[in-house]
């Protein structure tokens, strides 16, 4: 009881500084917003009913443990699991819907801290979960336990994946040094991740055997996509990581340019959004330049999503479908 | 029995009965206001949990007992444990070889206040809020209907489901008869298969009952949006009484960034 507010990664209101916070519900709600237009064209009117009661169903599954050892169990956070059930998108507002009401009822995990809260545990958790099961199903290719061995995989990275952006947004903020705090926080969800793994299995092959109709293969269009998406949070935090670290020397023209004192030739862009990738106003250093670099991978992608969807508001509009 | 989870404490005080949507907005910027007080701001602590005292004994809640709860959330202060060795500076040294930073000690004693001090406002904001009041001014705040819906809805059957999930607890308890002193079950695989096999039960249950509740749904005449009555406007009177605790957090958070830091 006393471990469970630790391992199970819902950050409380104090731990995450002001800019991290905020930072981390804009990017929760473009993602958000995305998904609730993806669901809408693809559930339609079920889509409340389906996925508010699925949302109660993670909640009760929750309650649902074994003993491990030691006093301790292993439980279930569920994103790989509904994501394998639903597909990523409706997965990804039910577990929004998950952590919300934890926060908001329960105060388990903080109401500004809930930004990124949704963002571990509902949206990277279930996009890159997704993306490994859809990817290993495909390796492993005619083998007859394929779902399950990529389901397992996909539950073990995603519970990983989201102990250490957990332990990283939690460095950001000062709150916790980075190299304590991802090892210890990758190690324990090491093991949590196996005991998530077994459950996601023993839930999809409960359900194969009784209502196979509900699982089929992953769609090449939604698999795709969330590799798609998978790979860039992944790359976005790969880049937080490393920007604290690199070391101070500016990219590599701009080194030659130094060298050769030619850089006063250079000119300044027209615009400076965000000069030298830092935020202005900010002091801390390594805090500003992450925050850049998380505002500027925004920026890109809100232009990949807007590009596509400018140009088909040209083509002639599609005849929806009612019911 | 499964157990009503609703941390709603019904009730007449003027906190109960203010307007749930100036609730909602000035719980999320005291939470804000609070996580910008900077650290070395001491006298910045107090003062705003004075503020929270005050709101506390508004809705007839004794300070002690909100001050108790808002410490639920301390445990996750084993995350910043590791501050008080790692931040550089002067520090105290302790037998042992171990050193206490000044820095790291202050910013992890101002973590644990900041974190004590939300956990109580977002409690106040629970504790003084009925769930269909919060669903409804979350609604009338402009977040996504979709998602308004299913935050209602989750609620809604938590507590049936939660319910499906203590049978199904209890039937695995009556199936495990084990004699004392000797290991109970099967392997750590089998028992994992077996909690899979439950929520692979629990999860068919839920669907099958989505699809019911669905069913229900159109018979009624849903045509795929929730209808919700038209949130009535503001009164001055209201947004006023939100604005007094929005000023007293102004008035610490700029003498903090000001004289106290």
């Amino acid at each position: 009881m006393f471990l469970k507010p630790i391992l199970a990664m819902h950050i409380p209101d104090g731990f995450l500084s002001a800019p991290v916070a905020i930072v981390g519900w804009l990017v929760t709600a473009v993602l958000v917003g995305l998904a609730l237009r993806e669901v809408r064209d693809r559930l339609g009117d079920r889509q409340i009913p389906l996925m508010g009661v699925l949302a109660a169903f993670v909640f009760a599954a929750q309650m649902i443990n074994f003993p491990v050892a030691g006093g301790t169990s292993g439980h279930l956070i569920g994103g790989t699991l509904v994501a394998v059930l639903l597909g990523p998108w409706a997965a990804v507002l039910v577990m929004t819907t998950v952590v919300a009401v934890q926060a908001l009822l329960f105060q388990d995990g903080g109401l500004l801290a809930l930004g990124f809260n949704v963002f571990n545990m509902g949206i990277l958790a279930v996009f890159v979960g997704y993306a490994v099961y859809v990817w290993a199903r495909r390796a492993l290719g005619a083998q007859p336990q394929a779902m399950l061995i990529a389901a397992a995989l996909g539950a073990w990275v995603s519970v990983e994946l989201a102990a250490m952006a957990t332990a990283l947004e939690l460095a950001i903020s000062g709150t916790s040094p980075l190299d304590v705090a991802l090892p210890a926080m990758a190690g324990i969800h090491a093991l949590i991740g196996i005991g998530e793994a077994l459950i996601t299995v023993g839930a999809l092959a409960f359900v194969r055997q009784t209502r196979p109709d509900l699982l089929g293969a992953p769609s090449a269009g939604v698999a795709r996509q969330s590799a798609l998406i998978a790979a860039g949070l992944v790359i976005a935090l790969a880049i937080a990581f490393a920007s604290p670290l690199a070391d101070a020397d500016p990219d590599g023209l701009e080194r030659v340019a130094e060298d050769k004192a030619f850089i006063d030739k250079a000119e300044d862009p027209v615009y400076e959004v965000l000069p030298d990738y830092t935020v202005p106003g900010i002091d801390d250093e390594a805090l500003t330049t992450i925050i850049a670099g998380v505002i500027g991978v925004l920026i890109v992608a809100g232009i990949g999503f807007a590009v596509p969807r400018l140009v088909r508001l040209n083509a002639p509009e599609k005849v929806r479908q009612q019911q | 029995m499964y157990r009503s989870f609703e941390r709603y404490q019904p009730g007449q005080s003027p906190l109960h009965r203010a307007d749930p949507r100036v609730k909602v907005v000035v719980t999320f910027a005291l939470i804000g206001g609070i996580a910008l007080t900077p650290t070395h701001a001491w006298p910045a602590y107090p003062a705003l949990w004075t503020l929270v005292a005050g709101l506390a004994a508004l809705a007839r809640f004794s300070a002690w007992r909100m001050a108790r709860l808002g410490a639920v959330a301390l445990p996750f202060m084993l995350a910043a444990l590791p501050l008080l060795i790692t931040v550089p500076g002067p520090a105290w040294t302790l037998g042992g070889g171990i050193a206490i930073s000044q820095a790291g000690l202050a910013r992890f004693v101002a973590i644990l206040l900041k974190s004590w001090l939300s956990v109580q406002v977002a409690l106040l904001l629970t504790m003084t809020t009925s769930f269909a009041d919060l669903v409804w001014a979350l609604g009338s705040l402009r977040v996504p209907g979709t998602l308004v819906a299913l935050i209602a809805f989750m609620v809604r059957y938590s507590t049936t489901l939660g319910e499906e999930a203590e049978r199904l607890l209890r039937a695995r308890a009556a199936r495990s008869a084990h004699a004392e002193g000797r290991p109970a079950g099967g392997t750590l695989f089998w028992r994992a298969r077996v909690a899979g096999g439950m929520v692979g039960n629990l999860f068919l249950r839920s669907y099958e009952r989505s699809e019911r509740v669905y069913a229900a749904m159109l018979a009624r005449g849903y045509a795929g949006e929730m209808r919700r009555l038209t949130p009535p406007p503001l009164s001055w009177r209201a947004a006023l009484a939100g604005a007094v605790p929005l000023l007293w957090l102004g008035i610490v958070e700029l003498a903090a960034m000001l004289w106290w830091q």
